[in-house]
């Protein structure tokens, strides 16, 4: 019905950044570093100005989402002069191609960066099972 | 207005600028995805991304240099002049396969001119967060004074 698809068009607002965004602000998405070894993969992100108690991990699905909330360190009678970089939240998520042993998760903020330490579960060793003749 | 329209992306209703606002759209997350996915540098490609502000007492310059050392930065102050370098340490481990590599590492010096004079010998730094903040207090001439007028 085209008055259907009119309502549609008048009150749908586009996304403009990759990933949703859920509160009001600028969406910033943060450089990473990810590597892996044969235990453990290992995730190192720029936040800078984000504090410990604004950073979220989230684990679900294989899914991990990394985000945390820089908030503007300008005073509030502070004029600005040059404007580089925004205050905003940073965030990103990645899907993991291997298990990951949550509870062995360790995450840390230093100086602005996540280091994220991600322990793989360990995999079954082979068992040799012997067979009985007779 | 709304106008049914045949383009190549398929027929549908449309408005007469939904093509150009999809395109500005497209064009916005395309920059979005070459800004966004390095994220090292700002606007003007350099690092660290820098944010000057002032009130009435200070200049504050704020720098974005996370994961360093403190003892690897250096704030050097000329004139008007402030100049910040330092090295950010490579963290290339050995023995691991990395999947991506994005931050930036290596030694960086960006200066940055003040607009006016200030007292370069009362320049405070700290390191908070991965932000470097400059305090930089203004000359007490740069103050604005009230001026008392005489009627006669």
């Amino acid at each position: 019905m085209p008055t259907d698809k009119t309502q549609e068009l008048q009150t749908r607002e586009p996304l403009g950044t990759m990933t949703e965004a859920t509160r009001p602000g600028v969406l910033l998405t943060p450089p990473v570093d990810i590597f892996e070894d044969s235990n453990v993969i290992t995730v190192l992100a720029d936040m800078p100005g984000v504090q410990p108690g604004q950073l979220k991990i989230d684990l679900y699905d294989g899914v991990l989402t990394i985000t945390g909330h820089a908030a503007a360190r300008e005073g509030s009678n502070e004029v600005p002069i040059v404007g580089e970089y925004p205050a905003g939240t940073f965030q990103r998520s990645f899907t993991l191609s291997e298990a990951i042993n949550q509870e062995q998760i360790r995450a840390t903020l230093k100086h602005g960066v996540l280091s994220l330490r991600l322990p793989k579960v360990e995999r079954a060793k082979p068992r040799q099972i012997t067979i009985q003749t007779g | 207005m709304i106008v049914r329209q045949l383009s190549p992306w398929g027929p549908g209703w449309s408005t007469p600028t939904a093509s150009v606002a999809q395109m500005r759209r497209d064009i916005e997350s395309l920059i979005e995805r070459l800004n966004g996915a390095t994220g090292n540098g700002s606007a003007a490609g350099v690092f660290p991304p820098m944010n000057v502000s002032e009130d009435r007492d200070h200049y504050y310059v704020r720098a974005l240099i996370p994961g360093i050392d403190a003892s690897q930065l250096n704030v050097s102050v000329v004139h008007q002049t402030v100049t910040v370098s330092g090295v950010r340490q490579s963290s290339e481990e050995q023995g691991v396969s990395y999947h991506r590599k994005e931050r930036a590492e290596g030694p960086f010096s960006r200066s940055v001119t003040i607009p006016a004079a200030f007292d370069g010998a009362r320049v405070e730094a700290k390191y908070v967060d991965g932000i470097l903040t400059l305090t930089l207090p203004k000359p007490e001439a740069a103050k604005p004074r009230r001026v008392t007028v005489q009627a006669s």
